[in-house]
């Protein structure tokens, strides 16, 4: 076992006032009154960290960099990082309360997930910082052996549940980023793409869940205004399957569109959509659909009263 | 508050401006209904560019309004409709089967000219 009690601090030069903190430390255990309830042992233990603040946050910051954890951090920046960990960690071993930890957790978070930070470091250095603290315990009181495991039965439940909620604050951070990704990318996978004057193309690629579907017509909706369409072509050759949840709402969109002033056409639909939507027998007889993009625009061209026509033809009328 | 009634040539437009009591609604209808008669007219806009919301009798009083006055040899349509008013009219599964709708009122009257050109077979309006 290794002693911190006989560890010197590596690297950077501790700060002048652990020396005596040291010894006072050492004379500590005569003074102890005998009998100690739980939060007493609680209050008892904290004290015995604090007073030994400086070398065990530096023995942890230097097993930190051992286990090469945090490697996207410089020396310095875990340094601090676990300076203030270890003050938040104290306070909600003293306190009991875990909502100061807990917002400190998802500071942090938000700190370092930019920077590539993975839940195994995090957790790692959590459990790092509760081994130091053991093992510094052990040191204290390894001459009592009932002393300690009384000692270690208030420290471990305590120890593990912030273990768990940092843990759990930074998973949910990590998940709050990847749910804003997401949002970013339903985002960018529906543009509404005006073609020609008065019509509007509306390419669906990929799964659509109610949310998606809620999005798409509210902007069709706002894009059918802005662009003054009268005709919209809506394109699900990339939608591989359709619920009759999603169908009614297309059948809501078709109708609300048709209240703008703007006709759609559906275009595209896949025959296994085409079977589903029969099957569980959709009303689509306000749809209008055509078999293809191609045919949904020439469609759209008809009604706008546009020809397309070859510039040959149009050059020397017959 | 009263929606003023205007007669533009063939066609009469009913601006609403603000959020209407059922009161209000039935007197437009009423008046809509009236005049589309004195005035021999083709056509009627009802825009509502201004409403938010439209509730259950709101939509239903459109509707009886478009098809009266389909009734009456005019035809109905509401322009200015806002994609949330559009939406929850949709979603509450109230039904405006029938009526002719239009982004604005420009629209709107472009599409009256070009029924009436239907209707007529080209004869010029006037």
């Amino acid at each position: 076992m290794r002693h911190t009690e006989s560890h010197e601090p590596v690297a950077s030069t501790p700060p002048a006032e652990v020396r005596p903190r040291r010894h006072r430390t050492r004379d500590e255990p005569r003074h102890e009154p005998p009998a100690r309830s739980t939060g007493g042992l609680l209050r008892e233990l904290v004290t015995h960290l604090r007073h030994n603040q400086n070398q065990l946050r530096d023995e942890w910051a230097n097993r930190i960099m051992e286990a090469q954890l945090l490697t996207a951090m410089s020396r310095d920046e875990i340094v601090a990082e676990a300076t203030s960990v270890y003050d938040n960690y104290l306070d909600a071993l003293e306190t009991g309360t875990l909502e100061a930890l807990q917002a400190y957790a998802q500071s942090l978070s938000e700190r370092i997930i930019p920077r590539g930070v993975e839940t195994d470091e995090v957790v790692g250095i959590v459990l790092l910082l509760r081994d130091v603290l053991a093992r510094s315990l052990f040191a204290k009181y390894r001459a009592d052996f009932e002393v300690l495991s009384r000692v270690l039965d208030a420290y471990e439940p305590a120890a593990n549940r912030i273990a768990i909620t940092v843990a759990v604050g930074f998973v949910q951070e990590r998940e709050r980023v990847i749910r804003e990704q997401q949002e970013a990318i339903r985002e960018l996978s529906t543009p509404v793409l005006p073609v020609r004057e008065r019509l509007l193309i509306l390419p669906i690629i990929g799964l659509i869940d109610r949310q998606r579907a809620r999005q798409l017509t509210e902007q069709l909706l706002r894009a059918i205004r802005a662009n003054r369409a009268r005709v919209v072509v809506v394109d699900i050759t990339g939608v591989p399957a359709m619920d009759s949840n999603v169908a009614n709402h297309l059948v809501q969109t078709v109708e609300a569109s048709r209240l703008l002033g703007a006709t759609v056409i559906v275009t595209g639909l896949s025959p296994e959509i085409a079977q589903t939507l029969v099957t569980i027998g959709v009303d689509l007889r306000t749809m209008h659909t055509v078999g293809d993009l191609q045919g949904g625009i020439e469609e759209a061209e008809r009604l706008l009263g546009l020809e397309v026509v070859p510039v040959t033809e149009s050059k020397h009328p017959t | 508050m009263a929606v003023p009634i205007l007669k533009q040539g063939q066609y009469l437009i009913a601006t609403i401006q603000d959020a209407l009591t059922d009161a209000d609604l039935q007197q437009l209808r009423d008046g809509l209904v009236t005049q589309v008669g004195r005035h021999r007219s083709r056509g009627v806009i009802v825009d509502i560019t201004a409403l938010d919301v439209m509730d259950s009798f709101a939509v239903r009083t459109v509707r009886d309004i478009a098809h009266m006055t389909r009734l009456r040899g005019a035809e109905t349509v509401i322009v200015g409709m806002q994609p949330e008013v559009a939406l929850s009219v949709v979603q509450l599964g109230l039904s405006l089967e029938g009526v002719h709708a239009a982004l604005d009122l420009e629209e709107g009257l472009a599409f009256l000219d070009e029924q009436a050109h239907v209707v007529s077979g080209g004869r010029p309006r006037g």
